[in-house]
């Protein structure tokens, strides 16, 4: 069986996204070849051989697949397709845009958001906000999935795959990236930090949750989420959100600040290992599933926290 | 200009999903039906397109059983100019909605094509952009922002890290993320006056399209349960036993 990953980086850096994926690939037996879409990539590809696991890395370089856009890069994987068995990608804004156009292209249903390999041809995913959990059996000639990659560890990093430099020429193009807005931060990405700070409505404003959200995370060198209310109300970047539609996070620690826990933002976390919420409303659906609940304010609790951890 | 908007009628997102005791499924009856609300942001941005003159008619789709028609409504209280329902029984896949919906648009020839991101039933996240692999169309997915400019359109997208602005040629698909809008509320005379527009239902037998689901589902089960947790009585204490009970301080 041979195994085409599709991996998640800028050009310059692996995501860890992808480690974790090729964990995924790993549990599924067989080759592994990860594919680098994208144009002066040879950065990501070199920390792509590292992966343990990957048998094979293939560098396409491009103009054309500089940003992923997804239609260059669904028909370079198409072409790609027909030396393998299963196509798979990290359920990352990436792969859920390009790998459905990828499967409809070979006229195969996808699964999506993998959480658990159980066989080769048999995966569990969730539906309904995480509400239950699907078993699906593909019968498909070529199997595309896409992994949720907060249900897989990263894979070690001690392999030595080569390097294949692969040609594409792209055709015709309909569509054209102008700008990316990306924003840069020091802090952990939420996909790959062990401790995740969330902020909800409860901060009240943007400044507030910068004073009290932001400053509790960097001291604890960990990632910030939001609820969507938070987003939705400009306290945080869209892409912080964590929930159904959202990222999908689950780190070591996770501390719902101000957070009721709407149905939709637990699927988002449920499955931390630590779940903390701090919250005024004892009756909160978020105390339902935190492993330790503190009814308090927490313009109150988060300093005592700061300073018990001798953190100022 | 005509644009195309592709609805689903799902459970509301208000209801707590029960799974069937013998695995078999969820148990839909009886629950509250509501547009998804992804299908819903698409609406709203087609008709507010609509109002500042860009697009000249909005026609919805759908595909399910009869009751979707509600879904269909709607919109079209919302703004929308008329509806097509393909009368099918769940479950569809996303496969074969994209290829019904590709049928639909060989007869009606719209230049843009905007549906919800993902339906909030079975969170494929699949429709648009196999909609648009088939039609060979440009796609946009996770829009948070559309400017229709003549022949091309510029979609600011939701992406990790931040926003990804980019241009297609129309034709062209975009799936809508949560914040391209806020849908208008949908009064009762609204919904009484929408009776008026026309629904067209066709059977899908009709369109020679298999719908056979490929994936075989061998059981749906609720998710694990977390073990309960404890009230801390203070922050001290909540301190005490992230350090020494948990381990991850």
């Amino acid at each position: 069986m041979k195994i085409l990953l599709l991996a998640e980086h800028d050009n310059c850096h692996l995501n860890s996204a992808t480690a974790r994926t090729v964990s995924a690939a790993s549990k599924l037996g067989g080759e592994v070849h990860v594919l680098i879409a994208g144009y002066r990539a040879k950065a990501a590809a070199e920390q792509a051989v590292k992966l343990s696991g990957v048998d094979l890395v293939l560098l396409a370089e491009s103009v054309s697949l500089e940003h992923m856009l997804a239609e260059p890069t669904a028909a370079l994987i198409v072409e790609l397709s027909s030396q393998y068995d299963i196509l798979m990608a990290p359920a990352t804004a990436n792969g859920k845009n390009i790998m459905p156009r990828v499967a409809a292209l070979l006229d195969v249903m996808q699964i999506s958001d993998v959480i658990e390999i159980v066989s080769p041809d048999t995966f569990k995913r969730p539906i309904y906000a995480g509400s239950a959990i699907q078993t699906l059996r593909s019968p498909e000639r070529i199997k595309v999935l896409t992994v949720r990659t907060s249900a897989f560890d990263p894979a070690d990093t001690d392999g030595s795959a080569g390097i294949q430099v692969i040609d594409f020429v792209p055709t015709a193009t309909v569509s054209m990236h102008i700008e990316s807005q990306i924003n840069n931060s020091d802090r952990p990405e939420l996909g790959a930090a062990r401790i995740i700070i969330a902020g909800g409505r409860a901060l009240g404003s943007k400044e507030r949750f910068d004073e009290v959200i932001l400053h509790f995370a960097d001291k604890l060198s960990a990632a910030v989420g939001a609820s969507r209310a938070a987003v939705d109300a400009g306290y945080a970047p869209n892409d912080w959100q964590i929930g159904q539609t959202g990222k999908v996070v689950a780190p070591d620690l996770y501390v719902a600040c101000g957070i009721s826990g709407a149905i939709q933002h637990l699927a988002g976390m449920k499955d931390s290992k630590v779940i903390v919420a701090i919250n005024t409303d004892e009756d909160a659906p978020i105390f339902q599933i935190a492993d330790y609940g503190l009814v308090a304010n927490l313009f109150e609790a988060i300093p005592v926290i700061e300073s018990a951890l001798n953190l100022d | 200009m005509k644009v195309l908007v592709a609805v689903k009628q799902v459970i509301d997102s208000n209801v707590k999903i029960r799974v069937r005791q013998d695995k078999s499924g969820i148990d839909l009856a009886n629950a509250k039906k509501s547009i998804n609300p992804f299908d819903e942001i698409a609406v709203e941005e087609a008709v507010r397109l609509k109002e500042v003159g860009k697009i000249d008619e909005i026609v919805l789709v759908s595909i399910g059983p009869s009751q979707a028609q509600e879904a269909i409504r709607v919109g079209l209280a919302m703004g929308a100019d008329r509806g097509i329902l393909i009368q099918a029984e769940y479950p569809i896949e996303p496969l074969s909605v994209a290829k019904l919906l590709k049928a639909v648009i060989a007869d009606e020839l719209p230049q843009m094509v905007i549906l919800g991101k993902q339906a909030i039933d079975d969170d494929c996240n699949q429709t648009g952009q196999m909609l648009a692999g088939l039609l060979d169309w440009g796609q946009a997915t996770f829009a948070q922002s559309i400017n229709l400019i003549e022949d091309v359109v510029e979609v600011t997208r939701e992406v990790d890290g931040g926003l990804q602005t980019i241009r297609l040629n129309l034709p062209a698909i975009i799936t809508t993320d949560l914040r391209l809008n806020e849908p208008r509320y949908v009064s009762l005379p609204g919904l009484m006056k929408a009776k008026k527009k026309r629904i067209d239902i066709k059977a899908v037998n009709g369109f020679g399209i298999d719908i056979t689901p490929r994936l075989q589902i061998i059981e749906t089960n609720e998710p694990p349960l977390r073990k309960s947790g404890i009230k801390v009585a203070s922050a001290m204490e909540l301190v005490e036993k992230l350090r020494n009970e948990a381990f991850v301080l």
